[in-house]
């Protein structure tokens, strides 16, 4: 032993390196176990599967209790290729009615990335009750097939489809942002169902399940302790007035334009249309709505625009009732007001034109819709002597114009509203040169032309500000969620317009009686109920003006505002005018009496010009 | 205290507390790996787990018989036996049942015996009884070549004792594993006087051929030309060993490029386990990759506390191959977690130094010399069977010593520890 002492020292070394090994380890599992999480996923992904319990899409329900929209159980047959086991597969097509050819290409398909073998996918989806009552009687017989549940929408009556939106398949791009989805969930792609997609939706359930390494399912999963169920999704309680949502679509019917409905002291929709429309129920399920939607999107008409909230037209005179709101606000007119008119606007040599009346005070102006008096009035705004310069003037008729909501989105909870266009100064400027303009260069605004342009949403909506005498509540279509019926507090929240008195209001109420009763919409008297109204023509470049009309009823307690444009339809009073007095009259007294009135205007239709609508699409 | 006569006085209690530990737990691990709901009983002997109790018992009536025998018996029979064993293992390749690719089992009906298992004792004794009353001679003073490989000739004969049957397992028996774990006797000769060097060589060697599959042979001589150009200007800056520092250069650079065409003489097995450890080339998850990820996606899954006894998925649905035998530490990684993990480890560890601290403190050469025997190879085992389950080692199917299923590896490791627990209890009667 003494010989070799020298070497017990080794016995060191050697014990250093073995306890080196030991902490190597020791921290190569703790990065392992600890900090890499990936492993963790990797053996959920290895040996779990998850199977998807889609949960029922909320009902929407109207104002009245009545159903919208429900939902219908629909089918997808599934496969996993792996599964499969003689399988007869003449009889299987015969069952599925398909040919050989296209069982093996959707097997195929089934195979390919980014489906797997040994993984389900479908292999025919949403196939009717009766189908699938008949078929899964004798699936047993085919191993590797088996039915996934899923709901379909089912709407009532074939109307409102632009504002309920549709559901569809989720987009790739959003499948992989949104952990919620996976390609082939379904999604709100438009309308209600796309705003409040995340009410509506539910909660899927999941369900565990542990595979081996065959991919072959065991059993749940910690005895299903991890497992959720399906959760529905919230019921949406509407404002829509579906039965005068109907009723406005009938009068619409052959003719192109929109209608809104608000009742003005809720801001709820009441009714929002769009015409040409389509019913909600082609676009229901995979093949049938691609097909439909290829048609829809093809269509020159553009059925698929809601032109309700996308549609973006020149008011025409119905904005007459801001200048006369603005121009008393600013001390600059009042009742007794009285401005020459020869037919038209003297100063620009009776440009813009007006037609024979009798010398008008602030209401008979509107009554009787003079366009030379609002070219004044646009001009005294302008040009108010505290201004320094043109551009302060315009921007102050500008900010004024905009606290009543033109030029911005209004904010509702339906996706896809346009803002319109109150044109900058700048623009003025670029057109006409740094300086070179003046208030009577863009005159033609005051009388709501020019590049003045407004959703029919937004001119409802400067009605139910005049309805209320000075402010509004956002409008929107969902008044009550789920069960606690609560909705986001921005649509309980006053916004005031920036003219505020009373007493200016009452003056433009006046006028707008008297439309009625003496004006340009004296045709469209509803007995009983005193209704204001204005008329508008919107000048249009492309063809014939458009119809356009607004107005609200009872004038005290106003329960009802509208805001109608027919495109190509001519005069305001004409067609757009009655079809808001009939709306009024259904909504107000449940029927209508003017039934001729209601017969002649459903009947007929408008053709559009085809190069009015391209303009429409390339906007 | 037990009277001075009976068999196991002065067994080092510890020692056997750790191998009952790692026995039982090995045990329960190989019923986690195995486990299946049909068969849920652990004492069914249909079932791998019933049969590793078997062997458990068995290795328990062996380890008893042990301790019975006189501790002389094995500095007596050290050569017999390895001879025996030696010619088993030779006898086996003609006898032997291929399995796999190799024959290297005796097999009676169901039960099968490798004999590879058990030489490593037997070399173990035979090494110690050689060894023993002599030093490994050290030529460092000595000059030429010739001279000083024979001054150094115990060390090569020495050498001989597990180089030998290394070659046996290897090519007559196409057991790769089980031969390399006799080249951890290296560390049995460095404890009794192998110039250092020759390690360091050998770990120069490795180093050199792992670099140059992972790079490019020019990178790699060029930043050794590099590392040697700095050494010479700025370390060294005396030119006065400069032949032999050229020589060594030039052949790191033989050793650079003559490791690929190793590396291509490789079995295409081994090649992908290297390729798979090194992230060689494209290494396909679903195939030669497999093995390695899904044990340390098992191991990975394992958090801190495991996933609990028998709730292992990656363990219970049998995503990891060989799980019961190679890779068992999978099952502790996934079901105890980082804490089960270390444990084992640390048994494992505590179970090794401990044997070298009671072979340092033995009288006789011999003892101490088994000693370092014993622990050298459960260091082997431990280390490549873990290594490789964690992914820092290429795959070489060994068991973990104690844990694994099979009844030769848990009965050659209880007579290779119980044969040093008996030399150790016997350490005062012993002369040396």
């Amino acid at each position: 032993m003494s010989r070799n002492a020298y070497l017990i020292g080794r016995k060191f070394y050697i014990i250093s390196f073995f306890l080196l090994i030991a902490v190597v380890y020791t921290l190569r599992l703790a990065y392992i176990q600890l900090w890499d999480d990936s492993y963790d996923l990797a053996a959920k992904n290895n040996a779990l599967r998850r199977m998807v319990e889609y949960p029922f899409r909320g009902y929407i329900i109207d104002r009245n209790g009545k159903p919208i929209v429900q939902n219908e159980p629909s089918f997808d047959l599934m496969v996993t290729p792996k599964e499969i086991q003689n399988c007869d597969t003449l009889a299987l097509c015969k069952l599925l009615e398909i040919t050989k050819t296209e069982f093996l290409k959707r097997i195929k398909k089934a195979i390919q990335a980014p489906n797997s073998p040994i993984k389900p996918s479908t292999f025919e989806k949403q196939m009717s009750f009766t189908n699938y009552a008949r078929i899964s009687e004798s699936l047993f017989k085919f191993k590797g097939f088996y039915f996934q549940k899923r709901s379909l929408r089912k709407y009532f009556k074939p109307v409102a489809a632009h504002v309920l939106g549709y559901v569809g398949e989720v987009s790739k791009e959003k499948a992989l942002a949104d952990p919620y989805y996976k390609e082939g969930d379904y999604i709100g792609i438009s309308g209600i169902e796309r705003s409040y997609e995340a009410e509506l939706r539910g909660k899927k359930g999941i369900q565990y399940l542990v595979t081996d390494v065959h991919n072959k399912i065991i059993g749940p999963y910690r005895n299903g302790t991890w497992d959720t169920l399906a959760v529905p999704g919230n019921n949406l309680y509407a404002s829509l007035d579906i039965d005068l949502q109907e009723y406005g679509e009938q009068l619409l019917r052959g003719k192109t334009g929109a209608i809104v409905a608000i009742e003005p002291e809720t801001g709820e929709i009441l009714a929002l249309i769009s015409s040409p429309n389509y019913d909600p129920n082609s676009l229901i399920g995979g093949k049938q709505r691609n097909q439909t939607f290829a048609r829809l999107n093809k269509d020159s008409t553009l059925p698929l625009l809601n032109r309700a909230l996308q549609g973006a037209y020149p008011p025409g005179s119905t904005f007459k009732l801001l200048g006369a709101l603005i121009a008393q606000h600013d001390g600059l007119i009042n009742r007794t007001t009285v401005f020459p008119c020869r037919g038209g606007y003297p100063p620009l040599n009776g440009k813009p034109k007006c037609h024979a009346h009798g010398v008008v005070n602030l209401p008979g102006s509107v009554a009787q819709s003079c366009n030379s008096y609002y070219a004044y009035v646009f001009k005294t705004i302008v040009d108010q002597n505290r201004f320094k310069s043109v551009y302060d003037g315009y921007n102050h008729w500008r900010d004024m114009v905009m606290s009543f909501g033109p030029g911005h989105h209004l904010g509702t909870d339906l996706p896809y509203d346009k803002p319109g266009n109150v044109p900058k100064a700048e623009y003025y400027d670029k057109i006409f040169g740094k300086g070179a303009w003046r208030p009577n260069t863009v005159v033609s605004l005051g009388i709501g032309q020019a590049e003045l342009l407004l959703v029919p949403l937004q001119m409802a909506n400067i009605i139910s500000i005049i309805a209320n005498k000075g402010y509004y509540f956002t409008p929107h279509v969902i008044k009550g969620i789920g069960t606690k019926h609560a909705i986001d507090k921005k649509f309980k929240t006053q916004h005031w317009a920036a003219v505020t008195d009373t007493n200016y209001y009452n003056m433009v109420i006046d006028g707008m009686q008297q439309c009625f009763e003496n004006g340009t919409a004296a045709a469209e008297k509803i007995s009983g109920i005193i209704a204001c109204g204005k008329t508008g023509t919107a000048e249009n470049p492309h063809g014939k003006d458009h119809s356009v009309f607004v107005g609200f009823a009872p004038r005290h307690h106003p329960k009802i505002v509208l805001a109608c444009i027919v495109e190509n339809a001519g005069w305001g009073g004409t067609w757009a005018a009655p079809i808001v007095s009939l709306m009024m009259e259904r909504y107000l007294t449940g029927k209508v009496v003017r039934l001729d009135k209601e017969k002649r205007i459903m009947e007929t239709a408008i053709k559009v010009p085809v190069k009015s609508i391209r303009k429409k699409r390339s906007a | 205290m037990r009277s001075e006569n009976s068999y196991f006085y002065g067994i080092d209690r510890l020692t056997v507390l750790i191998y009952l530990l790692l026995v039982v737990m090995g045990w329960l691990n190989v019923y986690a790996a195995v486990y299946d709901e049909k068969h849920a009983v652990i004492f069914d002997i249909s079932q791998k787990y019933g049969k590793q109790l078997i062997w458990i018992l068995g290795a328990f009536i062996l380890a008893i018989i042990i301790l019975i025998i006189d501790a002389g018996f094995f500095t007596s029979f050290a050569y017999p036996i390895y001879a025996l064993l030696l010619i088993a293992n030779i006898l086996v390749v003609f006898i032997g049942k291929e399995i796999k690719g190799s024959r290297s089992w005796f097999r009676v009906g169901d039960i099968g015996v490798q004999p590879a298992e058990f030489i490593k004792f037997a070399i173990g004794l035979a090494l110690a009884k050689f060894l023993s009353n002599q030093v490994l001679h050290d030529a460092k003073s000595v000059k030429g070549i010739l001279k000083s490989f024979w001054v150094q000739r115990n060390t090569w004969f020495a050498m001989l004792f597990f180089v030998v049957p290394l070659l046996a397992i290897k090519i007559l028996q196409n057991e790769t594993g089980l031969a390399l774990v006799l080249t951890a006797f290296i560390i049995v000769l460095y404890r009794e006087g192998l110039n250092v060097n020759y390690i360091l060589f050998g770990f120069f060697i490795i180093v050199i051929f792992i670099f140059s599959l992972s790079y490019s042979p020019i990178i790699i001589t060029l930043s050794s030309i590099g590392l040697f150009l700095f050494f010479l200007l700025f370390i060294q800056r005396n030119f006065k060993n400069l032949t032999r520092w050229v020589l060594a250069l030039g052949f790191s650079i033989m050793l650079v490029f003559g490791s690929n065409e190793m590396y291509n003489r490789l079995l295409p097995h081994q090649r992908t386990r290297m390729d798979v450890l090194l992230g060689r080339g494209s290494v396909n998850l679903k195939k030669e990759g497999y093995n390695v990820n899904q044990a340390k996606i098992a191991i990975g899954s394992g958090g801190l506390f495991g996933k609990g006894y028998l709730q292992g998925t990656q363990t219970k649905y049998h995503f990891v191959p060989e799980q019961e035998t190679d890779f068992i530490f999978c099952t502790v990684g996934e079901e105890w977690g980082f804490l089960g993990s270390i444990i084992v480890i640390a048994l494992h560890f505590t179970l090794i130094i401990r044997i070298i601290t009671l072979a340092e403190r033995q009288r006789s050469d011999y003892s101490r010399i088994y000693g370092y025997a014993v622990a050298s190879i459960l260091f082997f085992h431990v280390t490549v069977n873990i290594g490789m389950a964690l992914g820092l080692l290429p795959v070489i199917g060994i068991p973990l010593p104690f844990f694994s299923y099979g009844g030769s590896s848990i009965w050659a490791f209880t007579v290779l520890l119980f044969i040093f627990i008996k030399l150790d209890a016997s350490r005062l009667l012993i002369l040396r």
